[in-house]
């Protein structure tokens, strides 16, 4: 399926409205959620590492640290594409599949169109701009916890600055977009697939959102890992 | 003039076309009849190459189809318009933009010169006041001639109607049946029906073959079609109160 998605492709002129529709719907719909999400919680990562802070020996520095780290290394790449595969997974899915099962691309076909690259590769394309949003993400994320921990009283913002710039370690930023940028690939792709490959009526795009969904997931979930120890350990 | 020799398809281990010869003529409808269910979207999709036959040979005047690459394909497909059984418009484009359709793939025509033969086609299919609307906005009547209008765009030699008035009113669906007969003799198309529709057989069947379960089980034309003998097809033209009607009248009269 990748290999038929870069061959026989569309005219230019068509191929680039077609991208810059998807990343208006796959990246630029996607801002607001991903915003709100990784402000909360990385509002919330703040407190919990506060509120755990019950031994006076351990800095309030930590705070800071902590933050930083599980924003950067795992809450924005890891979690926040999870939840990309239920918003723009199921979208892509039900979208591909809907146009499936009323033979619109059997129309795509007919006309002599490679329907895969017509449809796949623009979402592939508009999903290279993903770790863009996952940058804002850790931007936002990282903001949440300064203002959660600052003005929720927990600690000062020197303190809370200074555990923020401790022990950085760049690989870490390469580390977590190098997995960002697989991630999108398979954000872009195994939706696509279930899409494409589905056969019947509106219920069975219904269970092909869902069946893709939990495919992604469990992809992102395992490359993460295997990313990870490869790595970092 | 489309050739179909020993077509054969199957999904798995069930046989959906099992072995169809035939001829489609030009600047004539031909009708595939039969009842849901016995292939005949199976037939018109293997001929149009969007299902890959197992075994047989379409020939398009006189070339084969299947044995093309694909950029060859391509001019074959150039020639083809077709309507299917739900419209399938691109619901994310307006009428307008969906017409256009065709003309942006294939051809290099200037956006002003592709206005003109969409509109051209709007007219043909008397499409008022729908150019800027989207495929969600128009009712099912409406859609058809969409449909249809995308297929006949780019001048098409060949003419495929999946169930062209499935889901319609019985007047809107004579309308319909009767305007894809007016466009192919008017273009000289030659143009394939799917029907399961008795009523299409009168208005429009002009050579009519009869599918029962992946076999061509009769062929002939309209008026053929109420005096033959074949009793699957007359047990298929009959099964409706209305046509029953038609023979115990006519019977009575002689
Ligand atoms: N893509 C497919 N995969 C498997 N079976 C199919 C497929 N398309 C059609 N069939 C089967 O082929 C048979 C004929 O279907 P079809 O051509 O759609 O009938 P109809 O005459 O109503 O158009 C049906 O039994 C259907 O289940
Ligand atoms: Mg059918």
């Amino acid at each position: 399926m990748i290999k038929e998605t870069f061959v026989k492709p569309t005219k230019g002129k068509v191929l680039r409205i077609l991208i810059f529709k998807e990343i208006d719907d796959l990246i630029i719909g996607s801002l607001g959620i991903v915003a709100f999400i990784s402000f909360f919680v990385g509002g919330v990562v703040a407190i919990q590492t506060a509120l755990n802070l019950t031994n006076p020996i351990i800095p309030k520095e930590l705070i800071g640290f902590a933050s930083r780290q599980s924003v950067i290394l795992e809450f924005a790449p890891t979690f926040l594409s999870i939840i990309m595969a239920g918003k723009v997974g199921s979208f892509i899915t039900s979208s591909i599949g809907t146009m499936r099962v009323t033979e619109q691309i059997d129309a795509l076909e007919v006309m002599g169109i490679n329907s895969l690259n017509y449809l796949v590769f623009p979402k592939i394309v508009a999903m290279c701009f993903y770790p863009f949003v996952i940058a804002i993400a850790m931007f936002l994320g990282i903001l949440g916890a300064y203002v959660a921990a600052v003005y929720g009283g927990f600690t000062t913002a020197d303190q809370f600055l200074t555990g923020l710039r401790d022990d950085f370690i760049p690989f870490h930023i390469v580390y977590a977009f190098l997995k960002t940028f697989i991630f999108s690939f398979l954000l872009a792709t195994i939706p696509s697939y279930h899409g494409f490959y589905m056969r019947g009526g509106a219920l069975e795009v219904g269970k092909a959102s869902t069946t893709s969904f939990v495919w992604t997931s469990v992809a992102i979930i395992v490359t993460n890992y295997f990313i990870t120890q490869m790595l970092l350990s | 003039m489309i050739e179909v020799r020993d077509l054969r398809k199957g999904f798995g281990d069930v046989e959906v076309l099992k072995g169809l010869n035939t001829t489609f003529e030009k600047g004539k409808t031909n009708l595939i009849i039969g009842q849901s269910g016995s292939g005949k979207t199976v037939f018109i999709k293997s001929m149009l190459g969007l299902f890959r036959p197992d075994s047989g040979k379409i020939l398009y005047d006189g070339v084969c189809y299947s044995d093309l690459d694909f950029e060859d394909q391509r001019d074959i497909r150039e020639k083809i318009g077709m309507v299917f059984q739900g419209s399938a418009l691109f619901d994310s484009m307006t009428v307008e933009e969906n017409i256009m359709f065709p003309l942006r793939m294939f051809t290099k025509m200037k956006k002003n010169e592709m206005l003109e033969r969409t509109n051209t086609v709007i007219d043909r299919v008397n499409l008022e006041n729908a150019n800027h609307r989207l495929p969600s906005e128009i009712s099912g009547g409406m859609q058809k001639r969409v449909a249809i209008a995308r297929a006949i765009v780019n001048n098409p030699k060949y003419l495929f109607c999946d169930e062209p008035n499935s889901g319609l009113d019985p007047h809107t669906a004579t309308v319909i049946d009767n305007l894809i007969k007016e466009i192919t003799e008017e273009y000289n198309i030659t143009t394939i029906i799917n029907t399961h529709d008795m009523n299409s057989v009168m208005e429009i069947g002009e050579k009519i073959i009869f599918l029962k379960k992946g076999h061509l089980a009769w062929e002939g034309d309209k008026s053929q079609i109420f005096k033959t003998d074949n009793e699957e097809v007359t047990n298929f033209v009959y099964s409706s109160n209305l046509f029953k009607m038609v023979r115990k009248a006519q019977n009575a009269k002689i």
